[in-house]
């Protein structure tokens, strides 16, 4: 095959009408903070474990937004609870208490 | 939507098209992607119509690829656009004929910015006489080259030789229409027919004889776009945007695919190439493509004009099936002959897409 040096890439529209958002009913029901997240991405820019890995909040509540559940079922438990993006939300989202509750809703997703 | 949804909406949607002397600017990127279709254009206006259009060798770029790439700063862009404006006024002309999308979606914002603002105009005024010391005069009327022709479609009609229609089956061909994104999106009044479903293309097409065809992601980008393919790693997303399109398009069998941007048919033609090289998938029957015309180029072939002299044989998408559906005489040892009647040479063919 001819190497163009690019390629095509697979369809990503999401069907938010197919998408199941239980996973944000049951964070926003335990904390409803999440709601007040404007993704500017400052707790991100400031986490301690995203300098190993691909943590980001920001991105995990976009995805738990979506309805994108298999795109955090890993990174959520790469968090080591330290607290910085606590202390660095403008909006004063409880980040830290989000992210117990995402990792308590990937380990009960089937309870939900 | 159904039609009488969209006879109500294009009735919101009209604009005025001066009838006579224009002053034609160019595209930047048509002369080299499809050498024959704004030539074409001048000779429909000429000698079909009898109209008055003139240009001038001194027009430049309107710096619309730079500025929507971010290289050009937007008062740079004014400045560069006031000559043009001021070569227009130095030819005595009101009306002006833009050939490229981007270039009419460009002047319709400048002249929107100006409206609300003419201080910057002022200041505009100022940078161009102080750099060139010319002057201009606003355009009365700038319409882009598909709307003349679109003004003109009866007068076209009358004068075809060939229709848009299956010659054994007595048929319409069935077409789908790709409007520029920066023809009526940024400013719906502006265009004929509006942004949602414009009717400049569908008017002229449907004048010809054809059917248009509508399908799911008619308003999709081409993926053109500037920035999708200026850096060559981002061309993927370009591909992608119009595999989107032409797997919408796809069950609905379209005849060909009609455009009035610069680069939406060459996109949209080039990349029909690539996705067959890349995923062995064509799109129209028995490996051929979707044949992609401009609107100038169909108007000419209707015309009877000889179908390498409007350059068809620049695309890559092959157009002698359609031709020849049409019933239109075209002889194809001269396809790769120049005006000079000298072989300008034969490109090489594709592993996937059949070409003839």
């Amino acid at each position: 095959m001819i190497e163009f040096g690019y390629s095509l890439q697979a369809n990503r529209q999401i069907d938010m009408d197919l998408n199941n958002l239980r996973m944000l009913k049951y964070i926003r029901n335990n904390e409803p903070s999440i709601d007040w997240c404007m993704s500017c991405g400052t707790c991100a820019s400031g986490c301690t474990a995203a300098a190993n890995c691909d943590l980001s909040l920001r991105r995990m509540i976009l995805m738990v937004r979506r309805g994108e559940e298999a795109e955090i079922h890993d990174l959520v438990f790469r968090c080591r609870f330290c607290g910085k993006c606590l202390n660095a939300c403008p909006r004063g989202v409880n980040t830290r208490n989000v992210i117990y509750w995402m990792q308590q809703a990937v380990i009960n997703i089937n309870a939900l | 939507m159904n039609i009488e949804g969209k006879k109500r909406l294009w009735q919101e949607y009209q604009k005025e098209i001066a009838g006579d002397h224009y002053f034609f600017v160019r595209s930047c990127i048509r002369q080299s992607f499809f050498p024959g279709a704004e030539m074409m254009f001048l000779k429909i206006m000429r000698e079909d119509l009898g109209k008055d259009v003139v240009e001038n060798p001194g027009h430049t770029t309107c710096t619309g690829i730079g500025y929507h790439s971010d290289i050009v700063p937007l008062e740079t862009t004014m400045t560069v656009v006031a000559r043009q404006f001021a070569l227009m006024t130095e030819a005595g002309y009101k009306n002006y004929a833009v050939s490229c999308i981007t270039s009419f979606g460009l002047y319709s914002e400048i002249l929107e910015t100006w409206k609300h603002h003419p201080e910057i105009e002022t200041r505009i005024r100022e940078n161009l006489k102080r750099a060139t010391g010319r002057e201009f005069r606003i355009p009365e009327n700038i319409a882009h080259a598909s709307d003349i022709l679109y003004k003109y479609r009866s007068e076209i009609a009358e004068k075809a030789k060939y229709k848009l229609v299956d010659k054994t089956t007595g048929q319409p061909l069935r077409i789908v229409e790709h409007i520029g994104c920066h023809y009526a999106k940024m400013f719906p009044h502006k265009g004929v027919g509006g942004a949602e479903y414009p009717h400049v293309l569908v008017g002229l097409a449907e004048a010809l004889g054809g059917e248009i065809i509508d399908y799911p992601e008619r308003r999709h980008c081409c993926g053109f776009g500037f920035r999708h393919y200026i850096v060559k790693v981002n061309r993927g997303y370009s591909l992608s945007c119009a595999k989107v399109k032409f797997d919408s398009m796809e069950p609905y069998k379209p005849d060909l695919i009609l455009t009035n941007c610069p680069g939406c048919p060459y996109f949209m033609d080039r990349w029909q190439y690539a996705i067959g090289e890349m995923e062995g998938k064509t799109y129209g029957e028995n490996g051929y493509g979707i044949p992609v015309f401009t609107y100038e180029e169909l108007a000419a072939l209707c015309l009877g004009y000889d179908p390498w002299e409007i350059g068809l044989q620049t695309h890559q998408v092959t157009p002698e099936p359609v031709l020849r559906k049409m019933g239109v005489s075209f002889e194809i040892d001269k396809k790769y002959l120049g005006p000079n009647g000298k072989e300008i040479g034969r490109p090489e063919k594709p592993k996937v897409l059949v070409v003839e």
